[in-house]
Formats: C-alpha cells, structure tokens, sequence
C-alpha cells in the first residue's frame, strides 16, 4: 500500500482512539498515540490478516503486549473492516466486548488477552514456536513498551526467543521513553534497550516509529535474519499527533476533556 | 506396591505424548524431578526446556495453547502457583487457554528442602481463579487417569502432585470422575473427607480403630462433589477433612464453603495450622505437624 494512503488511515486510527478515550472518559492516549503507525503498517500493509482469514490461525498474528494500548488495537481493526466502527463507542463500557485491556475471547481479531506487562511477549513466543512445531510458515508480531521492558518476563522471553531461534517472530519496542511516572531513565532505566536484545542473540534493527515508509521498510521481510528472534525499536512520540499531548507522561492514562478531544479532533482533520 | 504420584504422572505423560502430537509439554529445569523427563525421552521434540523462567513458561504455554496445542507445564507447586501466579491467572486462566499446570513437589513432604519449597497455598491460589479446574489425585492409579481426563477437556487445570512415594489405593480399573467425591468406606457418625497422600494417612488411621467412620477421597477440588457434601452433612455429626496444605483456603474451605451455604455442621480441619514448615524426613514432618494418621486417628476417635 502506499505510504500516502497509510497515513491517512493512520489519521483516522488516531482521530477514533481520542474519541474512544474521550468517550470513556478513561484510557491510554499517550501510548496509543505512539503506536498507531506501527500497527497502521502492520494491519495494512504487512501481516496478512483480512476478513476472510481473521478467524483462521493460518495467519500472520499481532500480540499488543502493551495491552493499555487497546484503543490503538481496536480503531486499527475498525479501520481495516474487521471490527464494526460503532462498537468502538462502547470501549471500557458496561457490557462492552472492548475491555480497556483486550480480551481476545470477545473480539474476534485480537489474538493474545493482555494488560499485565511482559506477559503478551511470551505469549507470542509461544505462538512462534507453535508456527515451528507446525511448519508453518506465518510470522508473529508483539508490540512492546519500554517501560514495559522494566518487567523481568521480558527478558527471561527474550533468552527463550533466541535460544529456541524463533526467527519467525518481530517484537517491535514502542519507544517513547516515557512511562506513568516521568521519563524511563528517571523511574527505572531499561536503556540500552537495543544493546541489551543483541546481547540476548537478538536480531536487532532501528526505526523512526511514525515514519510510515521506514516502517513499511524495516518490516519487510527481507530484513529479517535467520535463526534468530528480531527485536524493532521504534523511536516514536507519546501523544503522536496532538500537540497538547506529545512528550507528556501526564497523558499516558488521561482522558481528554470534552473542550480537549475536539482541540485533538481539529488538529488531526487538517492533517 | 509404592509409586510417587510424579511418578505416575510422568509415565502417563510419555504415553499421551507418543499417541498425540499435539500435547507439549513445558518444564522449568526440574524435569528430572517432575518427571516429564520421561515424556522428553519418547518425544523430545515436543518436550521444551523454558529453564529457570517460570513464568515466561506459562505464558509461553499460553501461547502455544492459543496455537491449538494442548499443553502440560511443569515445576515444582511453589514455582508454578506461586512465583508464576499471576502468568497463570492473566496468560492461561482469563484467555481460558488449554494448559495443564502439572506441580509436583507439593506440600510439606517434600521434605528435607524446607519452607521455601514446602507450597501448601496453591490449592487456595489456584482454586480462587475464575474457572481454574483443580485436582488432587491420591495415588498413581488416579493419577494416570487424571491425567487422561484432563487431557481430553479443553481448559485451563492445575494438578497437584508430591513428591513422595506412596501406596496404592486403587488399581488400574479405576476411573476418575471431574467434580466427583469417591467413597472408600461407608461408616457413620464421622465422615473424614481427605485429599493427596492424606488419603492414605486417613486409610491408615481408619485401620488403626475399631469406629468406622465414613471415608471419602475428594481429588476433585475445584469442582467440588457438592451433593456427596450435603449428604455425608445430613447422615453424619461432623466432617473431618484432612489436606496436606494450609487449613485456609484449600480442602477445609472448600468442603466448609458448601456446608455453610446448604447445611451448615461441625467441621474439624486438619491440615498445616496456618505455618510455614521446616526441613526433616517426610513421615517426621507428617507427625509434627499433626498430619499424620495416629493423628487422624486420635481426632476421628474424639468425635465419636
């Protein structure tokens, strides 16, 4: 797909995560922000996941290990007709299929429940050594924060990701170097993050996360490596996209006002 | 003839492996011991060493599972419900993911280790996860068939196996029922409902004296024989249940949950009083700490 189209799929992924969040009242935005080019790349360009396919396992898989990042998961699938646009209004609702972590037995689409940090990583080394054991050819996908990679399980993964040599899995790191209480290196520094995957056997590549071309680029599959695990880290901006929120770890888990989320909404119509 | 339930359960491991290429099987450095070694030997490759990461190991077992494979994951109880809790409770249990978490070394006899592997709250972790299917098989012969049952039902189980070699009750006839008490001796007055190797201190205890009470196996824990429950309430004067496990949160509430809701009588708990345990011989720990079955014999003789 073209970047140009991409981009602007992403704008309408992040025009419906402010709504989400704002209509909820409550919510990830910063993070969901960050993410939103990497999974628009992702669910339009790379993985081969379509309506016809979406309840197949014989399929590319995307495990959201930053599970808070579940507006940006939801607005993607609505985006690529996988899930119906009005259900998005019921995110975090009573009796609503999209919990504010996602749960993969109410949405179809979502493979992996996560929320709890460090556990959706493994979850998609499982789902790679199950491709392994199967031949099958299909690669899995996990988005990671970097706080998340605070977590010990993240690393205990990344030992077993390339001790079993699960080449067929790309886990990309979300890295906005910030986290709920301020910057990664002030709350608990898990840098170098790259330095420390090559040293646990990783393939490791680099990437301006909200460049949609370099991300259509470093998830080719030509870049992988074989034999070993490959470990993305995105640069990205928590908040991408709404000025008022870039840079800011007061909106990792804040919900836009009324007045806010159309200040967001008319920032993002004129891009 | 005298078999850890371990044991057993790797034995039957190997088989099901050998006749099903889907069940994989997980262990955390400790395959030696919880003996799925014996399964890696048929079929190494559905064998996976995850080492000592226990919890990337359930999650990974999830993920296999989410993969369609039916998967047994092993550790010693402390390592598996209680370091790798919360990677069961959100990576298995919430996503109702097909994995069988098989923890041996349960309880306080696993002896000489001391306290840091003495687990006796995994029946109470494992048993207040929403839908968690937790099982207690007493000897190899239930074992072996536990461990078919749970490998034809597609959710999530914990097994609770020891370490410790322990004699038969039953024999290869014997079929295990999911959420079934099983009836070894019918007597009256006193009922003694009894779990894991404390099946057999009860038995023994039982042969020690001239009462006869009731006596019943509960394996399944979760579910519970509700109805064996109220009826053994409603023909007895009390209950007297016997866990090789915390007196909170395992059998004794179990059996006391469904009293106080239908039918509410006495009820004496024997199990590990609410302390962590020490090193020492497995029998000797069994008879500090009231668990053996003169113990049980004193107790059910006091209720008569």
């Amino acid at each position: 797909m073209q970047a140009s189209e991409i981009k602007w799929h992403a704008n309408e992924i992040r025009k419906n995560i402010i709504q989400m969040i704002s209509e909820a009242k409550s919510g990830h935005p910063g993070g969901s922000l960050s993410a939103t080019d990497i999974l628009t790349v992702l669910y339009f360009d790379i993985m081969n996941i379509h309506a016809d396919n979406i309840t197949s396992k014989d399929r590319d898989r995307f495990v959201l290990s930053k599970g808070h990042a579940a507006p940006a998961l939801y607005a993607t699938l609505a985006q690529a007709g996988l899930l119906a646009k009005e259900e998005l209004k019921t995110y975090r609702k009573i009796n609503t299929n999209l919990q504010g972590h996602p749960n993969k037995n109410e949405v179809t689409g979502v493979d992996m429940s996560t929320g709890s940090l460090g556990q959706g990583m493994s979850c998609a080394i499982g789902m790679a050594l199950a491709n392994k054991i199967d031949k099958n050819t299909h690669h899995v996908y996990a988005l990671v924060g970097d706080g998340e990679c605070e977590e010990g399980q993240i690393w205990e993964g990344a030992m077993a990701a390339a001790h079993y040599h699960l080449d067929n899995l790309t886990v990309i790191v979300d890295y906005n170097q910030l986290q709920i209480d301020g910057a990664i290196q002030n709350v608990m520094n898990p840098t170098p993050i790259d330095e420390k995957f090559k040293a646990f056997g990783w393939h490791v590549l680099e990437v301006d996360g909200h460049d949609v071309q370099a991300l259509q680029e470093v998830l080719h599959k030509e870049k992988r490596v074989m034999g070993k695990p490959t470990m993305i880290l995105a640069h990205t901006i928590k908040g991408k996209g709404v000025s008022f929120m870039e840079h800011s770890a007061k909106w990792h888990g804040t919900p836009p006002s009324a007045e806010q989320c159309i200040d967001a909404l008319k920032e993002l119509e004129v891009c | 003839m005298k078999m850890a339930t371990r044991e057993a359960y790797g034995r039957k491991l190997a088989e099901l492996v050998e006749k099903n290429k889907q069940i994989i099987v997980l262990d955390a450095d400790l395959s030696g011991s919880t003996k799925t070694s014996l399964a890696q030997k048929v079929r190494p490759e559905q064998h996976f060493n995850m080492g000592i990461a226990e919890g990337n190991m359930m999650s990974v077992a999830a993920g296999l599972a989410e993969s369609g494979k039916t998967v047994f994951c092993s550790s010693f109880a402390m390592f598996a419900a209680g370091r790798a809790y919360e990677q069961i409770r959100n990576s298995i249990a919430y996503p109702h993911m097909n994995v069988k978490i098989c923890a041996t070394h349960a309880g306080i006899c696993i002896g000489e280790d001391g306290a840091t592997h003495q687990c006796i709250e995994d029946l109470a972790l494992m048993r207040s996860i929403p839908g968690m299917i937790v099982i207690q098989p007493c000897d190899q012969y239930e074992t072996a068939a536990v461990i078919e049952t749970i490998a034809n039902i597609e959710h999530p189980c914990y097994v609770r196996l020891g370490r410790l070699e322990v004699d038969t009750i039953y024999d290869s006839q014997y079929q295990f029922t999911l959420g079934k008490g099983h009836i070894l001796q019918q007597g009256s007055k006193v009922a003694v409902i009894a779990t894991g190797l404390m099946v057999q201190e009860a038995y023994k205890a039982c042969q020690m004296i001239d009462e006869k009470p009731t006596l019943v196996n509960m394996a399944s824990i979760k579910p519970i024989d509700e109805e064996l429950i109220i009826k053994l309430a409603k023909t007895h004067d009390v209950i007297i249940t016997c866990e090789e496990h915390n007196i909170i949160g395992g059998l004794g509430s179990a059996v006391s949950e469904v009293l106080a809701k239908n039918y509410p009588c006495k009820q004496v708990m024997i199990g590990v009083q609410d302390t962590f345990g020490e090193s020492g011989d497995p029998q000797l720990l069994l008879e500090k700490y009231k668990l053996d079955c003169k113990t049980i014999a004193r107790v059910i003789q006091n209720e008569f």
